[in-house]
């Protein structure tokens, strides 16, 4: 007992009997008896149904650890406390924070010239003719002197393809226009080529040494696989990725070269062959894609020959695999779980481009064409290649800057891109970790929101979201490993 | 332990008609300007006692030959300690308070014994009475400290509910020790009027941090825990808006039986709203003031909250926050926790325990335990045994 003098806890709980008032909350069923109910920051909790229904209809108990757990995390508020409203505010805006900073991502179709022939291929060409595939300088000028025009403090430049190692001459030129100009903006500038490696001549190496360019590779799995998904003349594409990985490994440093896979029909029974694949070469990312309906892939059937299902299957195996590595003391992340685990166990925004709201068309990531064209996503030019140029928002030589990024379909489509006010999505506990992918569904459904009942996006996503939490609440090893990568 | 306060005794005749603050020296030639601000500590250096000073303080017995003048006086035993550079207030009934001493790494400026909470375990408890002249004097005795010194820390009671005061002694700081680091210990609340916080950022120290106690992610135990209703969101506002100018603050959770079950939902709590907190210090019981009259409500052995302190560090660390544990015996530390161990307990009032005999960390990395731990401490205390 507490001396005379003090009051006891019930004293200062005797405001709390008095009945609470629920925060912004949304719920949707985990499985079939447990619901994941989530705030409007992403704070979320697993909770029988029965639960659920006596927290909506005011019937919970105050002094419970529960209700300690539910006001703690700003689901509800009592009249003994109101701190929960200016410490949502305060994360809201956090995790809101980045939409103000305006583009980041400035990709830069250098050609689309290229030495693979792959099926999946949304744009690449394969000519000899520079002239009508490769980017000018006059072109990358403009370019260049729209980068700027960002209010971002953080400017990165993607060199893209085609196979942009091509045209290394003007990613040279690039670069140094692009450092010459921040002289003056002062902005943390990266740069980092998306290249198939074929031509990694130690020129291109000492130059990405002395400019902190960083190299981003395809690799799709073990030989047969990588050879047979990214077919080039000579059937070497597999070993000759393999050798430049671990030749940047060695001259630039281990962080210095990350690999993407691109998943297909034959990927889905190898997954742990793919992984291993990542592992032998010592990499510590991995990132389990799935196949986008775009270019080359739709034209020849790929995107229809596996469903979502099948691909989460994959990616559930994959992640499983991934887990057991780190249990087993390697240390490997999967990016897509760890953007995702960020998002639900911390109060900042990742900014991945696919998993915004307002959606990043332009104002996260754009494109610039070898031929002036500028888009609002990489996946809008896979679109034009296919004939659809809607999300085509001008040309460097004839459209200002202000002009394209106040092109009437970007507006609208970013508008209508804000989940909280879409359908379906403002009902989904699963909101705060999503997003909206305005040029996926009008490429799936020919409307910028799209029916999320018939959307790829979003049962690849809800998939995802919910075997995470599962994983969370059922399997103590694994939360450990996802705590840290969200760390 | 070292005793801060004791009697002294009369040598001569005495002048002392109010309280006096003085620098002690042991400089015989001291310039005479300087004198009547200084204590002087006669130790046999010079065959006359010279004239002028605030005192003249004897110990050891060691007396010269002759004393003449006034305001002679012997220390009490426990206060040898004093050396060249302390800062002692001596009142007329010849109790000495040494307020600030040189060697140690840290001094405490207690700035006033008034608080606006009533904290169950407080070590401090606060008292109505007018004591003012706490701040006054501190005002008066900042000049009297070495510019070398690394840092004070100002503590009560609640500093803040002295405003005007409050700000000139860290004015008076940062102008007088403007390479001293200050750490105030408050609760905050008085931060909720945003006009606080920018007096305080106004001052621009240059190496400033407040450490403010949060006891639980639920408002009502916090409140429970300062006895205060409402106190959870005041602190909160004060947090907040300390921070929109930029302060740093060291959040300080006391562990004890009504927040060790919540503590990693506090640290969860503080890893998603309150990220830019500097520094989280989680902190062992100091068994005095109302700690020792609550006792058996709020004790718990710390052998029986490992695995809450464990999970909270973890989620901090994993926030990529900088967890601290502060007053922990390491032997009862879990292997993984000890790093986040700091020797905290002033040197004046750590002490060792019969157990911790043969203990390879006693007196080493261990910061050992409160004096006060004479009336409870841990039952699995055992020494760490580390060869050599």
């Amino acid at each position: 007992m507490l001396s005379r003098k003090f009051k006891d806890l019930s004293y200062f709980r005797q405001t709390e009997e008095r009945g609470y008032r629920l925060l912004p909350l949304r719920f949707t069923a985990l499985d079939t008896e447990r619901y994941v109910v989530s705030n409007m920051v992403g704070e979320y909790l697993v909770l029988d149904r029965k639960v659920i229904e006596d927290l909506v209809e005011h019937r919970l108990a105050a002094g419970t650890s529960l209700y300690d757990d539910l006001k703690s995390k700003h689901f509800i508020y009592d009249e003994d406390s109101q701190a929960a409203l200016p410490l949502l505010g305060l994360k809201y805006r956090t995790k809101l924070t980045q939409a103000s900073y305006f583009t980041g991502l400035h990709i830069f179709v250098v050609t689309l010239r290229c030495d693979y022939s792959c099926p999946y291929c949304q744009v690449s060409r394969q000519t000899d003719d520079k002239v009508a595939f490769d980017m000018s300088q006059d072109t990358a000028d403009r370019a260049v002197d729209m980068v700027f025009l960002s209010p971002n403090p953080s400017i990165k430049i993607e060199f893209q393809g085609g196979e942009p190692l091509l045209n290394f001459p003007l990613i040279q030129y690039i670069v140094g226009r692009a450092e010459k100009l921040n002289e003056t903006f002062k902005r943390d500038l990266r740069f980092v080529i998306a290249t198939n490696l074929s031509f990694l001549t130690d020129e291109v190496i000492e130059f990405c040494a002395a400019h902190g360019v960083d190299l981003s590779t395809s690799l799709d799995g073990p030989a047969s696989l990588h050879n047979k998904n990214r077919p080039r003349p000579g059937k070497n594409g597999h070993q000759l990725v393999v050798d430049n990985i671990k030749r940047i490994q060695r001259r630039l440093g281990k962080h210095r070269v990350s690999a993407l896979m691109t998943t297909t029909l034959e990927s889905l029974s190898q997954v742990r062959e793919i992984i291993d694949e990542y592992v032998s070469l010592q990499l510590n990312e991995i990132f389990l894609r799935p196949l986008s309906p775009y270019g080359f892939a739709v034209r020849t059937g790929q995107i229809d020959r596996y469903d979502t299902d099948r691909w989460l299957d994959f990616f559930k195996d994959g992640l499983s695999y991934v887990l057991e590595l780190n249990k087993h003391g390697y240390p490997i992340r999967e990016i897509y779980s760890t953007i995702v685990m960020k998002k639900m166990l911390t109060p900042q925004e990742p900014g991945y481009v696919d998993l915004r709201s307002p959606a990043g068309i332009a104002i996260a990531a754009i494109v610039y064409n070898y031929d002036g064209d500028v888009y609002a996503s990489d996946e809008a030019r896979m679109l034009a290649e296919m004939g659809e140029h809607k999300f085509r928002l001008g040309n460097l030589h004839r459209d200002s800057y202000e002009t394209m990024l106040s092109n009437d379909d970007l507006m609208d489509a970013i508008e209508s891109s804000i989940t909280v006010s879409s359908p379906t999505c403002t009902d989904c506990a699963f909101l705060p970790y999503c997003g909206s992918d305005p040029v996926y569904h009008f490429a799936t459904q020919h409307d910028v929101v799209g029916n999320k009942a018939l959307s790829g996006y979003c049962r690849k996503n809800i998939g995802i979201f919910r075997h995470l939490i599962t994983l969370m609440e059922e399997d103590a090893g694994a939360r450990r490993i996802l705590q840290r990568w969200a760390s | 332990m070292l005793n801060l306060h004791a009697r002294a005794s009369a040598l001569s005749s005495l002048d002392i008609k109010e309280r006096r603050l003085a620098k002690v020296t042991c400089n015989p030639s001291l310039p005479t300007p300087l004198r009547s601000m200084s204590a002087f500590l006669y130790e046999g250096q010079c065959e006359e006692i010279p004239e002028g000073f605030a005192v003249n303080l004897y110990r050891n017995g060691i007396v010269p030959q002759k004393t003449s003048g006034t305001n002679n006086i012997e220390l009490s035993a426990d206060q040898y300690f004093l050396s060249e550079g302390d800062v002692v207030r001596i009142n007329p009934d010849l109790k000495v308070s040494v307020i600030y001493r040189r060697n140690a790494s840290s001094n405490a400026l207690l700035v006033t014994e008034q608080c606006n909470s009533f904290c169950v375990m407080c070590s401090q408890p606060p008292k109505a009475h007018d004591d003012s002249y706490l701040i006054d004097d501190w005002i008066t005795a900042i000049p009297y400290i070495d510019e070398s010194c690394p840092e004070l820390t100002i503590t009560g009671g609640e500093p803040t509910i002295l405003k005007e005061k409050f700000f000139e002694l860290v004015n008076t700081m940062r102008a007088q020790l403007p390479t001293t680091a200050i750490h105030i210990l408050t609760n905050a609340r008085n931060f909720k009027d945003i006009e606080m916080a920018r007096r305080l950022a106004s001052i621009n120290h240059p190496d400033l941090m407040l450490g403010i106690p949060l006891y639980s992610d639920v408002a009502s135990i916090h409140d429970f825990v300062v006895q205060a209703d409402g106190a959870f969101d005041e602190t909160i506002d004060g947090i907040i808006n300390l921070k929109r100018y930029g302060q740093r603050i060291e959040l300080r959770v006391v562990i004890h039986a009504s927040t060790y079950e919540r503590m990693p939902r506090l640290a969860e709590f503080i890893a998603r709203n309150l990220q830019f907190i500097d520094q989280v210090s989680l902190m062992g019981l100091e068994l005095t003031g109302f700690a020792r009259a609550n006792l058996d409500a709020i004790w718990i052995d710390p052998a029986d909250y490992q695995e809450q302190l464990a999970e909270a560090i973890e989620i901090l660390v994993m926030a990529g926050m900088t967890p601290i544990i502060f007053n922990h015996q390491l032997c009862l530390l879990r292997p993984e926790l000890r790093k986040y161990a700091v020797k905290s307990i002033s040197d004046w009032k750590r002490e060792y325990m019969p157990e911790c005999e043969g203990c390879s960390e006693a007196h080493r990395d261990c910061g050992g335990f409160f004096s006060s731990a004479k009336h409870r401490y841990s039952k699995f205390i055992t020494p760490i045994r580390i060869a050599t």
